[in-house]
């Protein structure tokens, strides 16, 4: 909002709310600071708690825990296959609520809003009924169909968001100009709606990297990432954890900022919105 | 619309449900169905009445019910008073800074949800920084903790949802024309009056947005209750993961995770008709 004609009392206003904001902030990341801190710990006991002195130990061998390594490993393979299943699947609803008036879409986008209504808890219980009830062992496959049911909805709806008010008369103009289906595809609907498919993607492997509560009702004797770090609790809490929860952070930043600088150079001013004049 | 070009009609019809069959079938199978086994499995009762599980859940756990509806509700409070403030300086006054500030907002999502609880656990330590500077400006007794306190679970519950409140609220603020601010303050609306006329009213579709985005998944967490808390801050989530996973007295489990669910919905709709909107996306 301008500045003009303010007293000095309101402008000490917005002062105290900026402030007040940059603390909100440093709520907010002050356990991250902890996180990467603590990963340059060097615990007197089995639990990385308490701060003793400072140390590469941990950086120098963050694979030093087999069970650890197993459970990271267990975790990027279900979210690599539960994101690209679940990237698929969400982006053809997003395509079909966008592109075509059809009778059924409002329940469609009603059970996709139900999933995130949902309490986690009753996600996974209710999973684990079924797949008692079928007598199906729960484990490493169980996990991927959990963690796809979640993701369906969040890849829709983000892609739809991203792609509504695409001006699509462009794969018209493709064909008119004697373009294969296949080709307009490939050449210009793909790359419309790729952005937004990355991001889905993106956040759907993060969604499941993370997750716990619906795992844990749905794996067995499986351990992922996740389950390793609560069973930590009792055991032992190594710094490894730290280290590998600080890689986890760098690499998103890092895919982020890749992703963020590709779309800024592949796409200068959002086409597809407005075509450039001719 | 497209998709007449390519095929006709006869073939738009059926695209759309084509389109959509993979991944609704997913949820109906994986979604749908589980929540008609879970009721049928709480009405499942081996002897007795059918309806013994939910008698169980209501006389045995119904303290749980309630603190975990109080809990998450403290929780919504707090992340609304803490978030509003911040989405609005995104918004209205971060400038350039807007991209790096939102980012910061999204941070914690890149580092695991319980490892964050842990890093909490180590900030509230008995003998950790925190307790000692409250002692320090007595506002802590000597012997005091915050490890194991009310505060502490309702903090840690605060602080994981606190991104699903500010984002839409910052989505909604966004949205906001900015003609409209200045028309108010160019009829001589004080800017105190300009939002609580203007901005407030047109960013309460973000607020239940938030609100629901938080209290939703803070009614049904048991982690900040488990590791920031002592038994007596137990929540309702740890009772159902123990009696599905430990117990296995699968009546009673699914009867919690009924009147659980059921609660929720009340709360969604209730809160819905306070706030006038019906926007839930």
């Amino acid at each position: 909002m301008p500045d003009r004609g303010r007293t000095f009392g309101q402008r000490l206003g917005t002062w105290v709310v900026d402030g007040y904001a940059a603390l909100v902030l440093v709520y907010l990341l002050l356990p991250i600071l902890v996180i990467v801190l603590y990963s340059f710990n060097k615990p007197a006991g089995r639990f990385n708690f308490v701060w003793k002195s400072f140390s590469l130990d941990a950086w120098r061998n963050p694979l030093r825990y087999d069970a650890l390594v197993e459970a990271m490993k267990l975790s990027l393979s279900v979210a690599a296959i539960s994101t690209l299943v679940a990237a698929l699947f969400g982006t053809l609803i997003a395509l079909a609520l966008t592109r075509y008036r059809f009778r059924g879409s409002a329940p469609v986008g009603l059970l996709l809003v139900l999933p995130l209504t949902t309490p986690e808890v009753v996600l996974g219980s209710s999973l684990l009924t079924l797949f008692l009830d079928l007598n199906v062992r729960t484990g490493f496959a169980t996990i991927v169909i959990a963690h796809i049911m979640f993701s369906v909805s969040y890849v829709a709806l983000t892609v739809r968001a991203r792609i509504r008010g695409f001006d699509w008369t462009l794969e018209e103009a493709a064909m008119d100009l004697g373009a294969t289906p296949l080709r307009v595809f490939r050449k210009v609907t793909l790359p419309l709606i790729l952005p937004g498919i990355v991001a889905a993607g993106m956040l759907s492997f993060a969604l499941s990297l993370d997750d716990f509560i619906i795992t844990l009702f749905n794996a067995g004797s499986s351990v992922t990432y996740p389950l390793y770090v609560y069973g930590a609790r009792r055991a032992a809490f190594p710094p490894q954890i730290n280290v590998l929860a600080t890689a986890i952070l760098l690499l998103s930043l890092f895919a982020l900022t890749a992703t963020h600088l590709w779309q800024h150079r592949t796409l200068p001013q959002q086409p597809g919105r407005k075509l450039p004049p001719a | 619309m497209a998709g007449t070009a390519a095929g006709g009609a006869r073939q738009s019809r059926a695209a759309p449900y084509l389109l959509i069959a993979p991944g609704v079938l997913w949820l109906a199978v994986f979604y749908v169905v589980p929540i008609v086994s879970l009721a049928q499995t709480s009405v499942g009762v081996a002897d007795g009445p059918w309806w013994d599980g939910y008698q169980r859940a209501l006389t045995g756990y119904g303290s749980h019910f309630f603190r975990s509806l109080r809990y998450a509700f403290a929780a919504t409070l707090l992340a609304l008073v803490l978030g509003y403030p911040l989405a609005y300086v995104i918004a209205f006054r971060a400038g350039r800074l807007k991209t790096l500030l939102l980012g910061l907002v999204i941070l914690p999502f890149f580092t695991t949800f319980l490892v964050r609880t842990f890093a909490w656990k180590t900030i509230l330590n008995d003998g950790g920084p925190a307790v000692r500077m409250l002692q320090q400006l007595h506002l802590l007794a000597p012997d005091g903790r915050l490890l194991d306190t009310t505060i502490a679970v309702i903090g840690g519950l605060t602080y994981n949802f606190l991104p699903f409140m500010v984002l839409p609220i910052y989505v909604s603020l966004e949205k906001i024309d900015r003609r409209l601010v200045e028309a108010a303050q160019d009829l001589y609306s004080t800017p105190r009056g300009a939002f609580r006329k203007v901005v407030l009213p047109l960013s309460l579709p973000g607020v239940f947005a938030g609100s629901l985005l938080t209290f939703i998944p803070a009614a049904g967490d048991f982690i900040n209750a488990e590791l920031l808390g002592s038994p007596n801050q137990q929540m309702i989530g740890t009772v159902i993961q123990n009696q599905f996973l430990e117990v296995r007295d699968y009546p009673l489990a699914a009867a919690l995770s009924f009147v659980m669910m059921l609660l929720i919905t009340l709360g969604v709709l209730a809160y819905a008709r306070l706030l006038g909107t019906e926007e839930l996306a």
